[in-house]
């Protein structure tokens, strides 16, 4: 064991590696920047609207709407993400429908995360104490102001440390998109290695700089839930 | 005060029943409430108090029964959302825990139904919300938040909140049942005050000094069914069943205890 650790850092530091990855550096932050953030964010807004609407629906016991949800959230969550990927991006066109790699991934993650967000929010939705609705009811609030000014908000603080989760997960899942040939860091870091042959070095580099990132997620995470525990703690 | 016979009739219920699961919990209860009326709502535990003031505001939809309120008439059962939401904007209900909004100061807890529920100009809420703050003691605590607060002081802004709104009737649901002992004076003098005003109250508590001194009239459950209603004066002193009698005499026993 040690000495494969000895053997990792000897190979990293040896001068050949460590031009690559200097040399790389710039490369793959730059996809990283331009890519993998803006793929995570747009993957993760679109699952932040679906398990609102998801969690919304199921909360209020909609008919129909309701049976839909769970069946969305019974197949996205059985099913493994790459599959869901390969259908969607290789699948569909067989079926006429042809999409960008990029909106694909962002359509694909986004439905994918979506059904375990939705299920944070439920859980969030159904902790809020049920006096809170009555209050709001009592001093003349329709169903939806009541979501909107009380009880979603009180939500989204339950949920908060849940859908971080997600987040920090999302990122590092934004690197399947390789497979389907969206060139964000990973896929760049493997075009590298294709030319110089130094898979150990180049995919530790593209880890440290998830790593770094999840670093600084995990730290605003913490300082959100200080500015929200201001408020008080739910009872 | 009865010997002002042109005070306005404010509410009557007639036949209000309820259950749950197949138990009844309210078998036909009749009540009438006039105009500066303070009706205490007593019984002992599980004869239906609370499940009484719940259906009277439509947070427990009742089985059967009418209301007759501010000169509408509607059968509790039937009654469609809108007609709940006219009812409430007339009342002001008061939880036993209070129920404050907890991620809205105290100050946003007065003015959401005003703004969100009336369509009130921002600062014309303010400014209401400011006085009825004033009137509970309040005022200085505009921007905290409810978990920053004693129980005693959340109750007292869920009355400013509710005196905010200038309803015709106040439900009081055993305000003081969740606070501590040294809490509960606060909230009765708060209470108190109210009635002294004129304000139309209806009370379900356990505070039998305050219900004795403060309520003009009583109405005494048990099993989901009232036992005696009346003015409060003749309840205490000369009860009229043998029922609310031995009531009065364990609760007259429990404080010279």
């Amino acid at each position: 064991m040690l000495e494969a650790i000895g053997a990792f850092f000897a190979q990293m530091f040896s001068s050949r590696v460590w031009g690559i990855l200097v040399d790389s550096f710039p490369r793959l932050l730059g996809y990283f920047l331009r890519v993998s953030i803006p793929l995570t964010l747009l993957s993760f807004l679109l699952a932040l609207v679906i398990s609102v609407a998801v969690a919304m629906i199921q909360y209020a016991q909609v008919p129909v709407l309701r049976q839909i949800c769970r069946f969305y959230i019974w197949v996205v969550r059985g099913t493994p993400l790459l599959v869901q990927l390969y259908m969607v991006f290789y699948g569909l066109p067989s079926l006429g429908v042809m999409l960008d790699a990029f909106p694909c991934a962002v359509l694909v993650f986004g439905f994918n995360e979506g059904a375990y967000m939705a299920e944070s929010m439920r859980g969030a939705l159904e902790a809020v104490p049920r006096g809170q609705l009555e209050a709001g009811a009592c001093v003349g609030l329709r169903y939806l102001q009541i979501m909107r000014h009380i009880v979603l908000p009180q939500a989204f603080r339950i949920a908060f440390p849940a859908l971080s989760n997600s987040l920090i997960s999302m990122v590092k899942g934004t690197s399947l998109a390789a497979s389907v040939t969206v060139m964000e860091m990973f896929r760049q870091a493997q075009v590298i290695n294709g030319r110089l042959h130094e898979s150990l070095g180049l995919y530790a580099e593209v880890a440290l700089i998830y790593l770094l990132f999840c670093t600084l997620l995990t730290f605003l995470q913490r300082r959100g839930e200080k500015r929200l525990s201001r408020f008080g703690g739910v009872k | 005060m009865s010997e002002n016979a042109s005070r306005r009739m404010m509410l009557r219920a007639e036949g209000v029943t309820k259950r749950f699961d197949g138990r009844e919990v309210l078998r036909g209860i009749d009540l009438t409430v006039e105009q500066g009326d303070v009706v205490a709502i007593l019984g002992p535990s599980g004869s239906g108090k609370t499940t009484l003031l719940r259906c009277l505001n439509f947070l427990e939809r009742a089985d059967g029964g009418t209301l007759e309120f501010d000169g509408e008439r509607i059968e509790l059962a039937r009654a469609t959302g809108k007609d709940v939401a006219r009812l409430r904007r007339k009342t002001a209900f008061v939880f036993q825990n209070y129920n404050l909004f907890l991620n809205k100061t105290v100050l946003q807890n007065v003015t959401l139904g005003l703004t969100a529920a009336r369509g009130m100009r921002r600062d014309e809420a303010r400014e209401r919300a400011v006085r009825a703050l004033e009137k509970v003691g309040m005022a200085q605590r505009l921007d905290s938040y409810p978990a920053q607060l004693s129980g005693g002081q959340q109750q007292r802004v869920a009355i400013a909140r509710g005196l905010a709104a200038q309803p015709e009737i106040f439900y009081f649901d055993e305000p003081t049942s969740a606070l501590d002992p040294e809490l509960i004076g606060e909230v009765l003098s708060v209470m108190r005050t109210l009635a002294e005003e004129g304000r139309t109250m209806l009370v379900v508590t356990h505070e039998m000094g305050f219900a004795r001194s403060v309520s003009s009239k009583v109405l005494f459950l048990e099993d989901g069914a009232v036992v005696e209603s009346g003015p409060t004066a003749d309840f205490f002193t000369r009860p009229k069943t043998q029922r609310s009698r031995s009531f009065v005499e364990s609760i007259l026993a429990e404080r010279e205890r």
